[in-house]
């Protein structure tokens, strides 16, 4: 019987041994909260990008008649205080959301990733000296770091995702770092190194590949609080200008009607609250998902 | 423990050292030349000039970093250039209102975030654990701003129960302290409670997996005395080294969380000046923030040492 079950289990065709991503993937799948994260998410950008086809008004079109209009049939979520659709605002207001979140993780991982990667590989002085740089930032709390550059850049949506990128950085210098320091030791990397490959190919061939999951789930974190941090700069009026819209600064200006109009800070503030909850169901998912002591 | 003590202040010095340059190099990201845009719209000749002698901008930059470096080690955080007030004076009188919001909200943090994680540790995989979940997921996923914006609109307009903004001193009127405090305490807390929650939740599970727990409830002590008086002893140790790294959230969190009740505390401070282009206050509010943050830190990590025997006598 049991000849018969290593005989059946050697004789398993080797397309059926599961690939680490499609095992992820069947594990995320299952994840309810994960799925309707992501399924949000696919939602918001899907508007983002069709933007101008969903939604009969323009985004900065004022309208003297229509100022500070209650939701109704024509105007779903109302309108502000310049007579402005508050749904195309809000559905325009997703794309600067959207791409100062990838835009400044993107910068964050830019920088990031290669200085962790050398600290963590190359150790020595310029592992030293990567950490004190990195603990001095972490020192800084993020978003007060994020204020002080924009600031000192200037206001612009532009400014901002640098601002925001920068203050990040540091979270994913210290993460690889890390990761590169359990995985340098393993036998594989010891064997890549063993047959001569360079030091920069065991770095990008062989180290970064086993370290992306760990910088996907924190990638999918991290958008999250960039679009918190995005909306709170463009709230402070250091983050996109006016009249574009942002959800930000379409809370500010809210702000000033709460008496008169309170419908304008409800939906830019769910807006935000709904993207920012499916980035992090998303990545609460893709880190079980992927945590290899789950399997 | 002195050792311990000693080591961690060391360490200090390169990260306050970094700290200094990276807050001092601010400045040479505005673009052109500083004097001039310090100097504000009406770019009076004589105020640049002033400004340029002020901050030595004549002189190479390693040089600038040096007297500003000075200035700070003997107190002196530069002088606001709108209002032409000390930083440091600035400082001093934004602190407390500030230091009662924080304080405010952290203990809101603690009742609310551990509270709700002991329960839903205790009642795994109950009703009371989703919500606690949930609750945590909700903390973690609003904006600070925008719950802000509408408790005030729950609590200020509709309900007129609460002050929509301003700030009384404890001294003078406690409740009226209390009742313009309470709101904005309750959005610094609520993030940090999220955090707190899902710390105490998993400190406590892995607990109350522990033998000694089993051992507790094997002598038949009651469940109220497994949980207060041993498992949670235990459980809240780590969760206080990882509650000090939310008193980053805690300070960024004041910036948006004054600025919308219109608290006259240190964020409001920080964007006001960023605001009136005040950049030597930016510059010494940021310093004050990082340090002590990075202070802090310092004492989550000796009193972790100090609640836990086993440390302590390494």
């Amino acid at each position: 019987m049991a000849d018969a079950m290593l005989t059946a289990s050697l004789m398993k065709p080797v397309e059926s041994v599961e690939t680490p991503a499609r095992r992820a993937l069947r594990r995320l799948v299952r994840r309810r909260g994960a799925l309707l994260g992501l399924a949000i998410i696919v939602l918001f950008v899907a508007l983002a990008i069709f933007a101008p086809f969903v939604t009969p008004y323009d985004p900065t079109a004022q309208s003297w008649t229509s100022v500070r209009k209650a939701p109704s049939l024509l105007h779903w979520f109302g309108t502000d205080d310049l007579g402005r659709d508050q749904l195309t605002r809000v559905i325009y207001g997703a794309r600067a959301s959207l791409a100062a979140g990838v835009i400044s993780v993107g910068i964050a991982m830019g920088v990031g990733v290669p200085l962790g990667l050398a600290a963590g590989y190359l150790g020595g002085w310029l592992d030293a000296l990567i950490g004190r740089v990195t603990d001095a930032m972490l020192a800084c709390p993020y978003l007060i770091l994020a204020i002080a550059l924009a600031a000192f850049l200037g206001p612009s949506l532009g400014n901002a995702m640098i601002a925001i990128g920068v203050a990040t950085t540091p979270i994913y210098i210290r993460l690889t770092r890390g990761q590169v320091l359990t995985v340098k030791v393993e036998e594989y990397v010891e064997a890549a190194r063993a047959v001569g490959n360079p030091r920069w190919r065991i770095a990008i061939v062989h180290i970064l590949p086993n370290i992306l999951p760990a910088l996907l789930v924190q990638a999918t974190l991290s958008i999250a609080a960039a679009i918190i941090a995005e909306a709170s700069l463009s709230f402070l009026g250091l983050g996109q200008q006016p009249p574009a819209p942002s959800w930000g600064s379409m809370l500010n200006s809210a702000q000033r009607f709460l008496i008169n109009a309170p419908w304008m800070a409800v939906w830019p503030g769910l807006a935000i609250f709904l993207t920012v909850l499916s980035f992090n169901l998303l990545g609460d998912g893709l880190r079980d998902a992927l945590d290899p002591r789950q399997r | 423990m002195l050792n311990f003590i000693a080591r961690r202040l060391l360490q200090l010095i390169p990260t306050l050292f970094f700290v200094s340059v990276l807050i001092f190099s601010l400045q040479q990201l505005l673009p052109g030349d500083p004097a001039t845009i310090m100097a504000g719209e009406e770019r009076d000749p004589e105020v640049i000039a002033q400004i340029r002698h002020q901050y030595r901008l004549e002189q190479p930059i390693p040089v600038q970093y040096v007297y500003w470096v000075k200035g700070v080690l003997s107190g002196d955080l530069g002088e606001s250039m709108r209002i032409h007030v000390p930083v440091r004076d600035l400082v001093l009188e934004k602190l407390p209102v500030t230091a009662q919001l924080a304080g405010m909200a952290i203990i809101i943090a603690l009742v609310i975030g551990v509270g709700a994680g002991i329960v839903s540790a205790v009642k795994k995989n109950s009703a009371w654990d989703y919500a606690a979940n949930g609750l945590a997921l909700w903390g973690i996923s609003t904006p600070n701003f925008w719950l802000g914006i509408m408790l005030i609109f729950l609590f200020s307009v509709k309900l007129e129960w609460l002050p929509a903004s301003g700030y009384v001193p404890l001294t003078e009127d406690w409740k009226a302290s209390l009742a313009a405090t309470i709101m904005p305490a309750f959005v610094l807390g609520n993030s940090i409670a999220a955090v707190l929650m899902r710390h105490t939740r998993s400190a406590m599970l892995q607990v109350l997996d522990s033998d000694y727990v089993r051992t507790a409830r094997a002598k038949g002590l009651s469940e109220r005395t497994v949980i207060f008086k041993h498992a949670m002893r235990n459980a809240l140790t780590p969760v206080i080294t990882l509650g000090a790294l939310e008193l980053g959230t805690l300070l960024s969190g004041t910036v948006l969380t004054e600025q919308i009740f219109t608290i006259p505390g240190f964020g409001k401070l920080i964007v006001d000046s960023v605001f009136n282009r005040d950049y030597a206050v930016v510059q010494g509010v940021v310093l004050v923030t990082a340090t002590m943050y990075i202070t802090l830190n310092l004492i989550a990590d000796v009193a972790y040492i100090l609640v836990n025997p086993r440390l302590r006598e390494s």
